[in-house]
C-alpha cells in the first residue's frame, strides 16, 4: 500500500518545514515528490505570479522586499522564489537576495526561499516551475518569482509569471539597449528603480519612446495583446468617453468588471503610460512605466496597484486563462522533449542508434530513413 | 541529482562585523555548498524562520559582540521548539575558550574561532551533517 503523501497535507495547511521539504525534494528532482505534487495539483492555479527581473544590481531584492510589505499590508500572503547563479565551476552559490528580505522572516503570512539555478540557464532555476505550484498550493496569494540578475536575453521568467515587472536603473547605457531585442520586450509594468538618481528621467522617457514605437510598429507585445482584448470589450485609455454608449451589450456583465479592472489599468501610473502621439492625434495605450525608489519606498504604492490593475486586467478580457494555457503548453512540451532525450540515453537506445548510424555508413539506409526509424522506435515508450 | 548542501549564513545580534562571515560564505560556496546568507542583526528567531525556510542542513553563526552565551544556545533551543532536530548548529567568532564547553554542551556542534583554516570547517561541516541523502 502506497504511504500517504503526509508532506502535501502539512503543505496544504500551509506548514512552512512540510513546504520547505518538499521544495528540497523538487530540486534535487526526487522521484518521490511526483506523488506529493500529483496531491497538490488541484489546489494550484490561484495565486497571482509576478515575475521581477532586470539587470544586477538594478534593485530587485530591495523592490521584492518593500512589494512584500505593501501586500502584507493589503492583508495579502507572500512567497518569493529568489534566484541567484550557481557557480559553474563549483557548484556553489551565494544565494543573498535574503539580506534584504529577511525581516519578513517571522512574518508566518510570509514564505521565502533562495533557489540557485545549478546550472539551468534562461534567469530561472529547473525548479521554479514545481516551486511555484507548491507554493500555490500552499495558499499563498501572492507569488514573486525574482530572477537572476539578467542580461538581455534571460527570458523564460514570463512562462511562469502572470505579470512581468521589469526593471532598470539609470546609468546603464544609452537608448540603443532599450531598442534591443530581448528583456525590453518582456515587461507587463516598467519600473525605473534608484529614481533619485542622475538620469533617471532619461530612462523613462527612453523607455516610454520604445514602446510607443513598438505600438506604431504593430508589434506583437505582452501588452499590446491586453490592449486588444480591452479595446475589443469598449475600454480603452479612452474608455470613459465610450462606456457611456456603446460598450454595453456584447461584453455584457464582463464589461462592468472589466471596466473597473481597465480603469484601473489606466489610471496606474496616471499620465505616465499614456502618451499623445503626434501623428493621428491617436492616444497610444502604454504600459506603466513607473519611477521608484525602492530604498525609501517611493513609488511602490504605485507600482502594486499597476501590478494589481495588471492582473484584473487579465482576468477581465480572459487572457490569464489564455496565458497560462500558452504557458503550460510550452513546459509540458519542454518536459516531453526532456522524457524522449532521457529515452535516447538509455543504453538500448543507444544501440538501437548505434546501429542506424553505421548502417547509414554501409550505405544501407539513408540519414532520414535513420531518423524515422529512430522516431518508430520511441513511439510507444512511456 | 546529487544532495548540495545547503548552509545558512548568520549574524545574531548587533555587532556589525561581517567580514568573518562573508570569508566563510565564500569559502563554504567555493567548496559547492549553497550559502544562504542573511546579513547583519539577526534575531535568533528570524534565523530559525530562514534556516526552516530554506531547509537548511547546517545553521553557522558568526558573532563578535560577546553576546553569544545568549544567542547561538537561543537559536538551538528555537529550532527544537520547531521540531527541527536535524541541521547542524555551529558558532564562530570571537569566543573566548572557557566559553565553548558551555556552549557545546548547549547544543552547538563545534565552535571556530579566529585562525581557524576554512578548510577546517569545511571538513567539519561534510562529515557531522545531520542529513544523510
Amino acid at each position: 500500500m502506497a504511504r500517504a503523501p503526509l508532506l502535501s497535507e502539512r503543505a496544504r495547511a500551509q506548514d512552512a518545514r512540510a513546504v520547505a521539504r518538499l521544495i528540497s525534494m523538487v530540486e534535487r528532482e526526487d522521484g518521490s515528490r511526483l506523488a506529493e505534487l500529483k496531491a497538490l495539483h488541484a489546489w494550484t492555479g490561484r495565486a497571482h505570479v509576478i515575475g521581477i527581473t532586470g539587470p544586477p544590481g538594478a534593485g530587485k531584492s530591495t523592490l521584492t522586499d518593500k512589494l512584500v510589505a505593501e501586500l502584507r499590508g493589503r492583508g495579502r500572503t507572500v512567497a518569493v522564489v529568489a534566484i541567484d547563479p550557481s557557480s559553474p565551476f563549483t557548484g556553489g552559490a551565494i544565494l543573498g537576495d535574503r539580506i534584504r528580505m529577511n525581516r519578513h522572516a517571522t512574518d508566518e503570512g510570509v514564505f521565502i526561499r533562495s533557489l540557485a539555478t545549478r546550472g539551468h540557464l534562461g534567469g530561472l532555476s529547473r525548479a521554479t516551475a514545481e516551486t511555484v505550484r507548491v507554493l500555490d498550493a500552499a495558499g499563498y496569494q501572492d507569488i514573486i518569482i525574482e530572477t537572476v540578475g539578467v542580461g538581455q536575453s534571460e527570458v523564460d521568467v514570463v512562462r511562469l509569471a502572470d505579470t512581468v515587472v521589469l526593471v532598470s536603473v539609470p546609468g546603464l547605457g544609452d537608448d540603443i539597449q532599450a531598442i534591443k531585442a530581448g528583456v525590453m520586450e518582456i515587461g507587463d509594468v516598467f519600473c525605473v528603480n534608484k529614481a533619485d538618481k542622475d538620469g533617471a528621467e532619461r530612462v523613462v522617457r527612453e523607455i516610454r519612446a520604445m514602446l510607443e514605437t513598438a505600438v506604431l510598429n504593430g508589434a506583437a507585445t505582452r501588452f499590446s495583446e491586453l490592449y486588444a482584448a480591452l479595446a475589443a470589450m469598449g475600454l480603452g485609455p479612452d474608455a470613459k468617453v465610450e462606456t457611456g454608449s456603446g460598450a454595453a451589450g456584447a461584453a455584457g456583465a464582463a464589461a462592468a468588471q472589466g471596466d473597473e479592472a481597465a480603469d484601473g489599468y489606466f489610471q496606474a501610473g496616471a499620465a505616465h503610460h499614456i502618451a499623445k502621439q503626434a501623428r493621428g492625434h491617436d492616444e497610444l495605450a502604454l504600459p506603466p512605466v513607473l519611477a521608484t525608489v525602492a530604498e525609501t519606498g517611493q513609488g511602490i504604492k504605485e507600482l502594486v496597484d499597476a501590478i494589481k490593475a495588471h492582473e484584473a486586467g487579465l482576468a477581465a478580457t480572459g487572457l490569464l486563462g489564455k496565458r497560462r494555457v500558452d504557458n503550460l503548453a510550452w513546459e509540458l512540451g519542454k518536459a516531453a522533449a526532456d522524457r524522449i532525450l532521457s529515452g535516447l540515453e538509455a543504453d538500448e537506445s543507444r544501440g538501437f542508434v548505434r546501429a542506424r548510424a553505421e548502417a547509414v555508413l554501409r550505405k544501407d539506409l539513408d540519414f532520414y530513413d535513420a531518423l524515422d526509424a529512430i522516431g518508430e522506435s520511441l513511439r510507444g515508450r512511456p | 541529482m546529487e544532495r548540495k548542501i545547503r548552509v545558512l549564513v548568520a549574524k545574531p545580534g548587533l555587532d556589525g562585523h561581517d567580514r568573518g562571515a562573508k570569508v566563510i560564505a565564500r569559502a563554504l560556496r567555493d567548496a559547492g555548498m549553497e550559502v544562504i546568507y542573511t546579513g547583519l542583526r539577526q534575531t535568533p528567531e528570524q534565523i530559525v524562520g530562514a534556516a526552516i525556510q530554506e531547509d537548511v542542513d547546517v545553521v553557522a553563526m558568526s558573532i563578535l559582540s560577546g553576546a553569544h552565551n545568549h544567542l547561538f544556545p537561543r537559536v538551538v533551543d528555537l529550532l527544537k521548539e520547531k521540531g527541527v532536530d536535524d541541521v547542524l548548529v555551529i558558532g564562530g567568532g570571537v569566543i573566548p575558550d572557557d566559553d565553548i564547553p558551555g556552549l557545546k554542551a548547549a547544543g552547538i556542534a563545534e565552535v571556530f574561532t579566529p585562525g581557524t583554516p576554512t578548510s577546517v570547517t569545511i571538513d567539519f561541516i561534510k562529515q557531522n551533517l545531520k542529513r544523510k541523502a
